[in-house]
């Protein structure tokens, strides 16, 4: 059972690839931002994977006085660390992302890339 | 039973995903992206990151669902479809796809304990934090004080984003004969039950955030959930009693000096290190037991990020909320 190892790994490639899809074959920018967010999400997941340990536990220290027979392992806290700030720091320029399709909006009155790009030329 | 979960979850993402591509009406993608992002926070779960999938929970369904609605109510509901052949994007697609494919043969299997991932410094995080910093979350130590100067850069780009959504969008509504929006109260007021169960709930987002915020030394949690986790309940709040009332609350000027002074909160607990003798952020020259300095730095640090966190995030529901009544 070889493909269960790696599985994580290819769902999160076809995440990646289908946000990667709506980012280059949609004319519509909110579209494009959530397929964004589907690729960053399918990143997030290939670093939390790698850093997860078979049989481990969430790296929070066990207070051994109460669990003294289990043997800990933890999983690696580092990819944590990375991702969890990534989050926040991508709905962030999500954010400034979805304020520069509203002032397009207001100014093109539209958010198709196609009908934007017709409006340009004929200026 | 763990691998089954596993699986299941992330089949359960990828058709989400399939789904969000698929579907032509965006008010139906954006609340697919919110299932998609409780179903990764599910998965980060089983995956032992549950400071990753507390975020990604507070962020993923509630914030950024929201700033995406907000978006679509301002511009179009609908997408079009493309005029343009996406053949050449499938090819694309695809192709990448199968070279990345062939790139996961090398990468050891999921779970593996000696992968080259845990051989370098997550060694020494694992089994010298406790001793050398002190909190039972490692990820509070990593992120507090291993990593300090990646996690103040990171704040400052979330302050930063907040001041470009603030440049592009402005906080303020302005004042220019929007009479026509007196008579129509676009609140969810009228609603009894969303505004009773929302009355019981926001005390209680709130006290969570505080706890969060905290407890993140002991338990997942710290600064960037817990900001979040606030904001949410001051979003809610303006959701259910109109944004007026929630400015007069948290004003947009209050909420610009919060973000502010909490990323100075954190770069003057660095200077505070240089002062007393030490590094940039080097925490324990801040008390007389390297260990209580470690405490003291990790505390305040991860206030100032979730002062910052929280502002930011609240600014970027007001600028979009605002945008509304201007252009209306």
């Amino acid at each position: 059972m070889s493909w269960i190892g790696h599985y994580n790994y290819w769902a999160a490639i076809v995440l990646m690839m289908l946000g990667f899809y709506v980012v280059i074959s949609r004319g519509n920018l909110i579209k494009k931002l959530i397929g964004l967010n589907i690729f960053s999400t399918s990143v997030f997941l290939l670093y939390i994977s790698m850093g997860k340990i078979k049989d481990a536990t969430a790296p929070i220290l066990v207070d051994s006085t109460l669990a003294p027979t289990t043997v800990q392992v933890y999983s690696n806290p580092l990819p944590h660390v990375l991702i969890l700030t990534a989050i926040v720091v991508g709905v962030a320029t999500t954010a400034v992302g979805l304020a520069l399709t509203v002032r397009i909006h207001e100014r093109y009155g539209t958010i198709e890339e196609d009908e934007i790009r017709a409006k340009d030329d004929s200026l | 039973m763990e691998t089954v979960i596993n699986i299941v979850l992330l089949t359960f993402l990828c058709i989400t995903a399939l789904a969000i591509v698929q579907i032509r009406k965006l008010f139906c993608a954006i609340m697919l992206m919110g299932i998609f992002s409780l179903l990764s926070a599910c998965l980060f779960v089983t995956m032992d990151a549950v400071d990753v999938a507390f975020t990604e929970a507070a962020v993923g369904s509630g914030i950024s669902t929201i700033l995406l609605l907000g978006a679509m109510t301002l511009t179009s509901i609908d997408e079009k479809r493309p005029s343009y052949q996406s053949l050449i994007a499938i090819l694309v697609v695809v192709v990448t796809g199968a070279i990345l494919v062939y790139g996961t043969m090398d990468i050891p299997p999921f779970g593996t304990p000696d992968a080259p991932i845990h051989r370098h410094v997550a060694l020494r995080y694992i089994q010298q934090s406790p001793i050398e910093v002190g909190p039972p979350n490692m990820v509070t130590s990593v992120l507090a004080s291993y990593r300090g100067y990646d996690t103040l850069g990171e704040t400052a780009v979330i302050f930063t984003a907040g001041i470009a959504l603030v440049a592009l969008l402005g906080t303020y509504r302005r004042k220019t004969g929007s009479a026509p929006q007196k008579d129509k109260p676009s609140t969810l007021n009228d609603h009894l039950v969303l505004s009773i169960v929302s009355k019981m709930f926001i005390p209680l987002i709130l006290l969570f955030g505080l706890y969060v915020q905290f407890h993140g030394d002991y338990g997942p949690g710290g600064g960037f959930q817990a900001g979040v986790i606030f904001a949410s309940g001051i979003i809610l709040y303006a959701l259910i009693f109109g944004v007026d009332k929630a400015m007069r609350v948290i004003s947009p000027s209050a909420l610009r000096l919060l973000s502010a002074a909490g990323l100075l909160l954190f770069g003057g607990v660095g200077l505070m290190c240089i002062i007393n003798g030490g590094n940039f952020l080097d925490y324990n020259t801040l008390a007389q037991r390297p260990i209580d300095g470690q405490h003291l730095g990790i505390f305040l640090i991860e206030l100032g990020v979730g002062i910052t966190v929280f502002a930011i995030m609240v600014m970027m529901f007001y600028a979009f909320s605002n945008r509304k009544g201007r252009s209306a």
